[in-house]
């Protein structure tokens, strides 16, 4: 295969103007499948999770989910889409072996969402751009199994020796989302693509809808891409990329096919529309299926399910008790800690803004909170390769922790101790104080000891402080520390030892 | 003795067997010896599953013995159509393409049928995958009608009728999507009844048509395909289309048997051309048997009645062509062509080219080209304005009838052979009985005496609005009693001997 031609992203913009549409599959955790009740879990052994709906036995008839219902209202409310009053799934007829039935329930032309936007905050170079996308409609279907192709150099069905197919994800439910084609974007079309998806993601993750794990295939993305000479032009011929799987894919993917369509165009050629396969490693797409002669799925309304009717009342039950939109909480919350952008971006990069919210909701200090959630505790999670929330530290365990260093029973250094013991689960702050004898210092009586000690052994310390140099105290201070193992209180130590010398302390 | 158990209704057997006359497995070996000596000529079944029907028989002895309270169909044999999954005993709905599946669980109609401890004797012969009216579909060859063994007994469900006409079982399982219960019993001489959409579940039913497909009743008696009616019916969360409303009380209604005073509409459209004279004359003498017994008998005009066969041969294959789309040969039944060599997409092609048969192939070739971008509004969308002409139909003509009739079929049972090639004339057969598939309402069929022509059964159709089975049962159950009066005896025992 001879690689496609491309040509630099910067010229492709000066003589193209993209438009994109994007497709995006949402893998819903629900505890049981679309139309069955066998479980949904990631990573069990193959065929393990199947039942004769999902395999598609002769005879087998699908039950619909009532809770993948709820979760594709909720996620088109948070979607600011109508809810229809009215819909059907449909059939969708092809032949592939990951299809148990050779068609797929799906939705055609009465999707159960539609008509919505959703506002994205795009970072670009020029600042923060603002843009609304349209969605066009978000429609609920069941997956397919997943074919392991052996053999072969492609991994694909073609060329391979045989095929193992794993039925375990087939039945369970996705919502695709998809947009209008988005118009206007120009040179920042890869940007505005990336910064969508991640939008959605955030937004899917607070309904508590999906695992939204790009990695695990529980959302994915197809990237449709046409290119046109100016904006007044009909949009041209698109490809549509698939196995887009990260966030920086989805960039990356868009960049290469402007590229890439800009290169045939420019040298006469035309676009093909077809199914493109994206290639995280080497940063191309590459061809897949051609969709000339269009592909006929023969949808029509399917017959063993009824229509669906959601109560109106139950619509706006679940609309009333939908989580704040995440970029209006990120914006409140921005401006009630007086946070800067830089400042609520490593917070949510840090994934801890709920737990950060928690912390002040129990009683915390928002700063001393983000300071311990993005510091500490996300430094311990790294160094451990778990998520954060999976620590075993509460937000009430680090007020308590707060608590406890306000009233100077704890430093920092010793706050510190306490985080490890709570995660190696010797019990909440206080019976790790306990049970490692974890508190500061207080007696003067131990302390003037340790200060005579020290001085004893630094003599020249006390002619320097006589003699105006007041920081060198700090040896004293360190070597106090040591001596009772961090458990003093640093600015005791250091008041007794000025006391000691008749000095007055230098603010 | 023996062979007085095969002649005995199901009512009659449960009785017996309830009172200690006779045990339930003394039944069934008179059934299985019965099926022994004549289902080599009827050819009724596919699969007899003696060993299974043995230990349920023997279960409920046990149960009688230990004094455990005993179902109204307790003991009684049954004969399954091969389209309903059992657990572990062969469903080949007809078809090369599943032999040797079998099923890895058990239908809902079966799990009511062994919670109401039936034995189920086997699996019975049906058109290939329920299309077709003579059984002449099968892959496994026809059967034949005990009335005439040169003759079809009906399809697809012929097998069920045929066993319970050649007293093999007196009771059957058949599925009806445009009258392969009901067609099939009126040429056996036999009771069938489809009732109302949603009424039995379809769960492990295997689909033709899933907006038209109905499992239902076959018996001797209409109190017989009462009690089975109210044993296999019901909601089932596993069917989506499944009526959630109480059974309606079909066993009373065909214990009560009165007519009079009930309105009865004789639908001008399914009568005079088409309809074999011996066929008319019975009927009519049905008319005016049931005004005797007290019926208001007026005409309904049912128009779009007219268009039902060439819509119902649209939204059939449509359905049926996605519906069989999963025979493939990936995960079960045959698979041709792998030789290792050939890619999956030959694989499949091999297979469905070998395992379906001529009807079949035709009907997903239609139903395709019907759900074709560009032709879907002209064909399928068409069928369903169609359809919803016809229901408005019935609801007119249920304003001035409280039960619709009309003969079953057009003609008595035609030879085997006689309609194989000619698809069109098969089709006819179904003319009658296919409206009410397409409107989700209830009809039976049942005999009512032999056309002067042929000395064959004639069948009358009944038919009632949705939910409303047991006008069905009230009606034939008087229909059957004055015939029976007349006769001394049920027609069906005018059946040459095998
Ligand atoms: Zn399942």
């Amino acid at each position: 295969m001879t690689a496609d031609a491309v040509i630099p992203f910067d010229d492709a913009i000066a003589a193209f103007d993209p438009v994109m549409g994007l497709e995006v599959h949402v893998e819903l955790s629900t505890a049981s499948k679309m139309f069955c009740s066998c479980p949904t879990e990631f990573g069990a052994e193959p065929n393990s999770q199947v039942c004769p709906v999902c395999l598609g036995l002769p005879g087998a008839l699908p039950a619909v989910n009532a809770a993948a219902i709820e979760a594709a209202i909720r996620i088109g409310l948070a979607l600011n889409c109508s809810v229809a009053e009215w819909c059907r799934f449909a059939r969708k007829n092809y032949f592939y072996p990951d299809m148990p039935k050779n068609f797929q329930t799906s939705q055609y032309d009465e999707p159960i969402c539609f008509d919505g936007y959703l506002d994205v905050d795009v970072p670009t170079a020029d600042g923060i751009k603002k843009v609304r996308i349209e969605i066009e409609r978000a429609h609920m279907e069941e997956d397919t199994g997943k074919a392991l192709h052996v053999g072969g150099s492609t991994g694909r069905i073609h060329g391979a020796d045989f095929s193992l197919v794993d039925y375990n994800r087939a039945g369970i439910p996705l919502i695709e989302i998809v947009t209008r084609p988005i118009e206007g974007a120009e040179q920042f079309a890869p940007e505005v693509a990336r910064a969508y998806v991640a939008a959605l993601r955030e937004i899917l993750r607070s309904l508590d809808v999906s695992d939204v794990r790009m990695e695990q295939g529980s959302l994915r993305c197809d990237v449709n891409l046409s290119l046109r000479r100016t904006p007044a032009d009909p949009l041209g011929t698109r490809s549509e990329t698939k196995n887009v799987n990260s966030l920086r894919s989805v960039e990356r993917a868009v960049r290469y096919e402007i590229g890439r369509q800009a290169a045939l165009l420019q040298a006469g050629g035309k676009v093909v529309q077809e199914t493109r396969h994206w290639h995280e490693d080497t940063g191309v797409t590459t061809s897949g299926r051609s969709k000339e002669g269009a592909e006929d799925y023969r949808y029509f309304p399917e017959p063993d399910l009824l229509p669906i009717a959601p109560d109106p009342a139950w619509v706006e039950e679940l609309r009333a008790t939908l989580p704040e939109n995440p970029a209006v909480r990120r914006a409140r919350l921005a401006t009630e800690w007086g946070l800067t952008d830089f400042e609520m971006d490593s917070l949510i990069n840090a994934g801890a803004l709920d737990l950060v919210i928690a912390t002040v909701a129990a009683g915390g200090d928002q700063a001393r909170a983000r300071k311990w959630w993005t510091g500490e505790l996300t430094r311990i999670a790294n160094d451990r390769g778990v998520d954060v929330h999976d620590l075993g530290v509460t937000p009430e365990h680090v007020v308590r922790i707060e608590t406890l260093i306000s009233e100077g029973a704890l430093n920092d250094k010793l706050a510190r101790q306490v985080i490890e013991g709570v995660i190696a689960g010797e019990g909440d702050p206080d019976a790790v104080v306990a049970s490692r004898g974890l508190a500061v210092v207080s007696d003067d009586g131990p302390l003037l000891a340790a200060i005579d000690e020290a001085l004893a052994a630094n003599p020249d310390v006390i002619e320097k402080i006589m003699g105006g140099k007041q920081q060198a105290a700090g040896v004293i201070v360190g070597a106090v520390m040591k001596a009772t193992r961090g458990q003093a209180d640093a600015a005791r130590v250091r008041a007794l030892l000025f006391d000691k010398l008749g000095v007055v302390e230098e603010a | 003795m023996q062979q007085h158990l095969t002649r005995l209704s199901a009512a009659d057997i449960a009785a017996a067997i309830s009172d200690g006359d006779v045990s339930a497995t003394e039944v069934t070996r008179a059934h299985l010896d019965r099926i022994a000596e004549v289902d080599e000529r009827v050819h009724a079944f596919l699969h007899i599953d003696d060993e299974g029907a043995l230990a349920t028989a023997a279960a409920v002895d046990a149960k009688r013995k230990a004094g455990e309270p005993l179902g109204p169909l307790a003991g009684v044999p049954l004969a399954l159509k091969d389209v309903m999954t059992m657990r572990g005993i062969p469903t080949t709905c007809g078809s090369r393409i599943l032999e040797g599946w079998r099923p890895p669980y058990d239908s809902t109609v079966v799990e009511r049928l062994r919670a109401a401890d039936v034995v189920i004797l086997g699996k019975t012969n049906m058109d290939e995958f329920a299309m077709g009216s003579s059984t002449e579909h099968s892959a496994y060859g026809p059967s034949h009608n005990p009335w005439d063994l040169d003759r079809i007994p009906g399809g697809s469900g012929g097998g069920s009728a045929a066993a319970i006409a050649a007293f093999e079982a007196p009771l059957a399982i058949g599925t009806d999507t445009g009258g392969s219960i009901r067609q099939p019993a009126a040429v056996t001489g036999t009771v069938g009844v489809k009732p109302t959409y949603g009424g039995v579940s379809r769960f492990g039913l295997v689909a033709l048509a899933s907006s038209l497909d109905q499992a239902g009743p076959c018996a001797r008696t209409v109190e017989d395909a009462a009690l089975l009616h109210a044993a296999i019916a019901g909601h089932d969360p596993r069917d989506s289309t499944s009526l959630t409303d109480p059974v309606p009380a079909v066993v009373e209604a065909a214990r009560r048997g009165d007519v009079r005073g009930l309105r009865v509409g004789l639908v001008k459209e399914l009568s005079g051309e088409g309809y074999q004279a011996g066929v008319t004359q019975r009927f009519n003498e049905a008319v005016d048997i049931l005004t005797e017994l007290g019926a208001e008998v007026v005409e309904v005009s049912c128009p779009h009645f007219d268009y039902a066969l060439a819509a119902y041969y649209l939204i059939l294959p449509a359905e049926a062509s996605s519906n069989l789309a999963r025979f493939d040969g990936m995960r079960f039944g045959l698979r041709a062509g792998d030789t290792g060599e050939l890619g999956v997409e030959e694989v499949m092609s091999l297979t469905r080219e070998a395992g379906f048969g001529a009807e079949v192939k035709r009907r997903i070739m239609i139903g395709t080209y019907a759900l074709s971008s560009g032709y879907y509004d002209a064909y399928y969308g068409q069928a369903q304005k169609v359809r919803t002409l016809i229901q408005r139909d019935f609801a007119a003509a249920f304003e001035q009838a409280d039960v619709l009739i009309s003969p079953t079929a057009p003609t008595t049972a035609f030879r085997i052979g006689e309609k194989v090639d000619d698809p069109i004339a098969m089709y006819l057969n179904d003319v009658a009985t296919i409206p009410v598939n397409l409107a989700g309402n209830c009809a039976m069929s049942l005999p009512i005496g032999l056309a002067p022509e042929d000395g064959l059964p004639v069948g009358l159709q009944i038919m009632a609005p949705a939910r409303a089975d047991e006008r069905l049962y009230n009606a034939g159950a008087a229909l059957e009693a004055a015939l029976r009066d007349r006769w001394g005896h049920l027609l069906i025992e005018e059946a040459p001997a095998l």
